[in-house]
């Protein structure tokens, strides 16, 4: 074990995997000589060299093509898009491409594919560089949605999506970046559709997604201390697939539902799960199911404004109290 | 725009290739007519894009590629499909929504696909296969294979970001693969020229991305398969991409059962007047085939084409557990459990 960052578990992740497998391959804007613009993929261009590890012009329909297309013709690549924000750029690709093209043949075409992207807000850079897209993702039939919330995991969970032999939107949570935590240094691989549950509070689940995860732990710590309210919190690790049976496992515990979203609220993956919750498990619920999201806004850039958009540990231990 | 050194001399031509070049067109023609017909009788349902008048780029291209070439092409990509090889049974059961389909009726008209025979799909979204041909050909120039990727598109292709996008990496990256304009002056109903800053809106876009203006006759088959072979060739060399405008016309319209009245009659007259597969059996007539032989092509295509619409006909709706299988490549739709 050696603690990592979770920027550095992602080049721990790829190097895993590019040692493994010879057709693994690595492109994206800025990432090998540069190391990317966060910084995650340092020392894989000196590792791997030029040809595996590749730098781009700024085309997000020719990265993502690119990978798809070479995914179809032998090779088992990773492409990254920046920021998640710019996933709308190339959307067409993702979407009716990558997504479609495996049931459009019958199964003619596999794609092993991964595409990685810094997700989400944190780090004031305004509206266009800061949005939580995993919902976009989740709404394509096709692509799986894999979104860590610790650096051992990004490392885990990377490696699976890249052996995974579906398309994988991987996206990380860039206000994690910096977050350190135990990372294996053997060979580490999460299978996909597993979500965590941390405590065993039998008041209130708190179901969680990347950069909420730290958060809905610090404010479960809080309840169960300030107000005596045991929580668990799940650790959703992707959307799709998504891991229902823990989820109504942590239900039947508790009898009240948190989600707690850093996507926008329409069409959040929490709506989702809540209306699975209200279908299939109704009857053990002690209370309505509540979503914490940021609001249906896109996300303002000032450090006052963006925290107060995004849940944070005090909206959730406040409405956990007054809805509890 | 001068015709470039070394190109694969017509003369030369064997009487195997050309035969060849000859049967595909005649295929594709057969093929289309009755999926025309098909399509008027309301068996065909949704819509359909016919490469009528557009044979000899098919054709031609298709003659060029070795076996293992990958092939891209669009929406209209019946001819493209079967060209490669492809059971013209599994493609006319595609167009009925038959179990028999070569894409089990999941796919239709416009995205007919036959990997083992290395044609890699029909895209429907404009200009979005040009990056996806690009990455193959990335795979091939990685993994040695020797393989190229030949992708086909539409003069309004070379208006969408992905167009641009796709030849510009293709050419940094100095990947195996052949860009393939058919331009037949028109988009679905609007004339190219009017919405087009140049006049060869694939040629005059070549020189931004350091590549040759290439035009060709793309109702002459042998000049295509001319130029098809030197650029397949050059790229499968390492010399990189290639860039190729076919001039070239449709015989009726954009799809489905579109009149094309927006085409004045003396264009149409004078293109018509041009039919590639008419002109070719003239060339090869001139050129001492028998009538005969050229004949016994065309009904032996007529028979494979009565019997792919036979069988079609003959076959049961597809199952309809297949709506829940193959999102996934364990088989399966899971998305939870
Ligand atoms: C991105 C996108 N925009 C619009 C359409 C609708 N559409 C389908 S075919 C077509 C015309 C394409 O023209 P061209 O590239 O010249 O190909 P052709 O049909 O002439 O072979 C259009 C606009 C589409 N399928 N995709
Ligand atoms: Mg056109």
């Amino acid at each position: 074990m050696a603690e990592l960052t979770y920027r550095d578990a992602v080049a721990a992740g790829i190097a895993q995997e590019m040692r493994r497998d010879d057709n693994v391959y690595f492109i994206g804007e800025d990432v090998a000589a540069a190391g990317g613009v966060f910084k995650t993929t340092g020392g894989l261009l000196e590792t791997f060299g030029p040809r595996r590890v590749r730098d781009t012009p700024i085309s997000e329909e020719a990265i993502v093509g690119a990978v798809m297309g070479a995914a179809m013709a032998g090779l088992r690549p990773v492409g990254e898009v920046m920021f998640s924000d710019f996933f709308a750029t190339c959307w067409d690709i993702v979407a009716n491409q990558v997504a479609k093209t495996r049931y459009m043949t019958n199964g003619q075409v596999t794609l092993p594919l991964v595409l990685r992207s810094a997700n989400g807000g944190g780090l004031r850079f305004g509206a266009q560089h800061s949005q939580a897209v995993e919902n976009w993702a989740m709404a394509i039939p096709g692509l799986k949605v894999v979104a860590p919330s610790t650096p051992a995991d990004v490392k885990g969970l990377l490696a699976a999506s890249i052996r995974d032999d579906d398309p994988v939107v991987f996206l990380e949570a860039k206000s994690l970046y910096a977050t350190k935590g135990e990372v294996p240094d053997d060979e580490h691989v999460e299978p996909l559709g597993r979500a965590v549950v941390h405590g065993d509070g039998d008041d209130v689940v708190l179901i969680a997604l990347a950069s909420m995860v730290p958060k809905a732990l610090e404010a479960a710590q809080r309840l169960r201390v300030e107000h005596d309210i045991g929580c668990r919190v799940v650790d959703l690790r992707s959307l799709v697939p998504l891991d229902m049976s823990t989820i109504l496992e942590a239900v039947g515990a508790t009898g009240r539902v948190f989600t707690v979203e850093e996507n926008p609220r329409l069409c959040g993956w929490g709506a989702e799960i809540s209306s699975i919750v209200a279908e299939e498990a109704f009857y053990d619920l002690d209370g309505p199911i509540v979503r914490i999201t940021t609001p249906h806004v896109p996300l303002p850039a000032a450090e006052t404004l963006e925290d107060e958009a995004i849940p944070s540990v005090e909206r959730i231990v406040d409405t956990v109290v007054k809805e509890q | 725009m001068e015709r470039p050194e070394g190109w694969a001399d017509e003369a030369k031509l064997d009487e195997t290739t050309r035969l060849d070049l000859y049967r595909k067109q005649s295929a594709i023609r057969q093929f289309e007519q009755r999926a025309y017909d098909l399509f008027l009788q309301n068996l065909v349902k949704g819509t359909s894009h016919l490469s009528l008048g557009q044979e000899a780029v098919a054709a031609g291209f298709g003659a060029a590629m070795r076996y293992d070439d990958f092939s891209f092409c669009t929406y209209r990509g019946h001819a493209h499909t079967l060209v490669r090889g492809a059971s013209m049974t599994g493609l006319m059961a595609e167009l009925l929504g038959r179990s028999n389909g070569i894409l089990a009726g999941k796919g239709g008209s416009m995205h007919l696909t036959s990997t083992e025979h290395y044609a890699m799909g029909s895209y429907a979204i404009v200009g979005a296969h040009l990056p996806i041909a690009a990455g193959a050909a990335w795979a091939a120039q990685e993994r040695g294979t020797g393989q190229v990727a030949v992708c086909f598109f539409g003069d309004g292709t070379t208006n969408i970001g992905a167009f641009h996008e796709a030849i510009n990496l293709a050419t940094v990256w100095k990947l195996p693969v052949v860009f393939v304009c058919e331009n037949n002056l028109y988009m679905e109903y609007t004339p190219i020229s009017s919405v087009t800053a140049v006049e060869h809106p694939a040629a005059q876009r070549a020189a931004a991305y350091g590549l040759e203006p290439l035009i060709v006759d793309g109702n002459d088959v042998d000049e295509v398969y001319g130029i098809a072979t030197t650029y397949i060739e050059r790229a499968r060399a390492g010399e990189g991409p290639a860039l190729i405008e076919a001039k070239t016309y449709r015989k009726g319209g954009h799809s489905r059962a579109d009149p094309a009245k927006y085409r004045p009659p003396e264009e149409v007259e004078s293109w018509l007047a041009r039919d590639p597969i008419d002109l070719y059996r003239a060339r090869l007539l001139e050129l001492g085939f028998e009538a005969a032989v050229l004949d016994d092509i065309d009904a032996q295509v007529l028979v494979e084409v009565n019997r792919a619409t036979e069988e079609a006909k003959a076959a049961p709706p597809p199952s309809k557990d297949l709506i829940y299988t193959d999102v996934w490549a364990d088989g399966g739709s899971q998305w939870r459990n």
